[in-house]
């Protein structure tokens, strides 16, 4: 301590403690206080800002291959959206994002909404249990999707396995190979690995209605169903609009399950905005009609964004 | 009280729930059991395969780690590399957005929020053609740095989350004791968040370890495959055996699982208690 008092005293001149606290240490405190956050500030710029600029001016010019080798990109003005929208795929690629991103918000909510109610109930083991539960979140995708490619193999595929045993069905259902069951497959799959997230952040927010107001319900016969509808409902409002907002954001995103179970097919069957635009700039490596496709994704994935800043923002001044 | 006479009277209207969490479990759960079951049974064909592996066998393994060796090297470098990077750019940038007073913070928290919702294909459009002028691609260090990308942004938020938490008193004491903000941060903040960092760390392996979309873009090569790209290359051919394969995808969710049983404390466990007294 002594030491350190010294130390103190040695490097604060007096005349730095008179003139320096007002005018001179400022600029330096506030620089040294700016290096901190600096490299985040310049990874941001560099790996969201500058793609986010550069895909909007590639969106404009005809950037292939060649571009590579050439560094020729001719502006092409709006060419590359008008022959996106004009694109008869592009209709079926919303039509399967609206689809696969409701159908697995719908499945991957009212399931893990019963799991928080149940877990809720602090039995024995509950606490083991839901964190088990996380496992599925946890996992590569792409390993999940191959097990799942697995298990719905149409021939040897344990589901068709057990549903022919147990007679549910009687010949093998094409899960995966046939455009009529593609889309539900992999909405399946993704509700799967959407329950631990559902689940975990509606448990916690039950945790923060006051027991009080179900103590203070019963009384008045709110109990059950009338419990959830009166008091968990409306108290849980802010964390179901966050859990929903981030829902179909996250779900926008997914390209690992669909490539692997899938690959968009058969027949374009699962083809989303996001395989989409993989499949334009990495297959077709026709980057300015799959950056005009991402930035579609990019401005439907930002209106959601700004939903949720709002929600959020509600839900902490509330 | 008058509801649960005794507690072990509760404890057996509570046991229904428990069995019932454990068959719902169960059913969540089979996949991964199915994974490694199957990986157990290297069978001619997937038909006799059985329900419980009575012949465990690890040929599967064998030859996924064969297969695969080359290219879980690879992903553990990418993953260990992240999270020096991630730590690197994210401890300082938590602490600085958590206790300064900076001009701009708000801004950055809230580019740190969207940024975590733009889609990674977006940013791999045309961190694809930067790349290939850098000559990044099929690089380690090009997906270390892709990988941190998305995993600084959870980090950080992760991180000032906790260093909010931090009692100023602290800080300042060392400040007083005429410690720089680095060394303030070095000597105090840093120890004082070693169980944040933890958890930030094990997600930002988790992150690049699974990471897929960056290593299917940013690859062009047939050698420089992360372990990610070994399982999508399985389920591009015509799969005959899927016994590696599931011996694979076990090998790949290994890290997860520890994750799960081991690192549950670092999430929960709270290291401020005896820090200021």
């Amino acid at each position: 301590m002594a030491l350190s008092v010294s130390k103190v005293a040695r490097n604060v001149s007096p005349v730095e403690t008179r003139v320096g606290r007002g005018r001179k240490r400022r600029p330096l405190e506030l620089a040294t206080q700016l290096v901190f956050v600096l490299p985040a500030v310049v990874y941001l710029c560099l790996f969201f800002g500058y793609p986010l600029a550069k895909n909007l001016v590639m969106s404009f010019q005809n950037y292939t291959t060649s571009t590579f080798f050439t560094g020729d990109a001719p502006w092409v003005g709006f060419a590359n959206y008008v022959s996106v929208f004009k694109d008869p795929l592009f209709k079926t690629t919303v039509i399967n994002t609206v689809l696969f991103t409701a159908g697995s918000i719908a499945g991957q909510f009212v399931i893990g909404m019963a799991l928080a109610l149940f877990f809720k109930r602090h039995f024995p083991l509950s606490g083991i249990l839901r964190s088990l539960l996380l496992l599925p979140w946890l996992l590569p995708l792409i390993a999940s999707s191959s097990i799942w490619k697995w298990m719905l193999d149409q021939d040897s595929g344990v589901l068709n396995q057990t549903l022919l045993f147990f007679h549910v069905i009687s010949s093998p259902v094409p899960w995966l190979s046939s455009p009529n069951f593609a889309l539900v497959s992999v909405i399946m799959v993704n509700i799967w690995l959407g329950i631990p997230f559902n689940a975990t952040i509606l448990y916690s927010g039950l945790q923060g209605v006051p027991e009080e107001l179900y103590e203070a319900g019963s009384l008045d016969g709110a109990t059950g169903w009338k419990a959830f509808r009166y008091i968990t409902w409306p108290n849980l409002r802010p964390v179901v609009s966050v859990v929903l907002v981030l829902g179909v954001v996250y779900t926008l995103k997914v390209l690992d399950i669909i490539l692997g179970l899938t690959g968009g097919g058969p027949a374009n069957a699962t083809q989303t905005l996001a395989t989409n635009s993989y499949q334009q700039s990495f297959v077709q490596f026709s980057f300015g009609t799959g950056a005009a496709i991402s930035n579609v994704l990019v401005v439907t994935s930002l209106v959601f964004a700004l939903v949720y800043l709002r929600l959020n923002r509600r839900a902490i001044d509330e | 009280m008058s509801r649960y006479p005794t507690v072990k009277h509760a404890k057996n209207r509570q046991l229904p729930y428990t069995v019932l969490a454990v068959v719902f479990l169960a059913i969540m759960l089979f996949p991964v059991y199915w994974m490694m079951n199957t990986s157990l049974q290297p069978g001619p064909s997937a038909v006799n395969a059985t329900f419980i592996p009575l012949h465990p066998s690890f040929a599967a393994y064998r030859q996924a780690i064969s297969d695969q060796l080359g290219n879980m090297e690879t992903s553990l470098l990418i993953a260990f590399g992240t999270v020096i990077v991630t730590l690197a750019v994210a401890t300082p940038a938590a602490y600085g957005l958590a206790k300064f007073k900076l001009p701009f913070g708000r801004g950055v928290m809230l580019a740190l929020l969207i940024s975590q919702m733009i889609p990674g294909i977006v940013i791999a459009n045309s961190l694809y053609t930067v790349y290939v002028k850098l000559g990044l691609l099929n690089s380690v260090l090009g997906l270390v740095l892709a990988d941190s990308s998305s995993a600084i942004p959870f980090a950080i938020l992760i991180l000032c989350a906790f260093m909010q938490s931090i009692p100023p008193s602290l800080v300042e004491a060392a400040r007083v004791d005429g410690a720089g903000h680095w060394r303030a941060f070095w000597s105090i903040v840093v120890p004082v968040s070693r169980n944040s960092i933890i958890t930030a760390a094990l997600f930002s392996f988790l992150f690049a370890w699974s990471d897929f979309v960056f290593a299917l873009t940013m690859t062009t090569s047939n050698t420089f495959r992360p372990l990610s790209l070994g399982i999508y290359d399985y389920l591009g051919s015509n799969v005959q055996s899927w016994a590696p394969v599931m011996a694979t995808a076990t090998l790949a969710s290994v890290p997860a699982i520890i994750l799960l049983v081991f690192a549950q404390r670092y999430i929960s466990a709270g290291t401020l208690g005896g820090a200021v007294k």
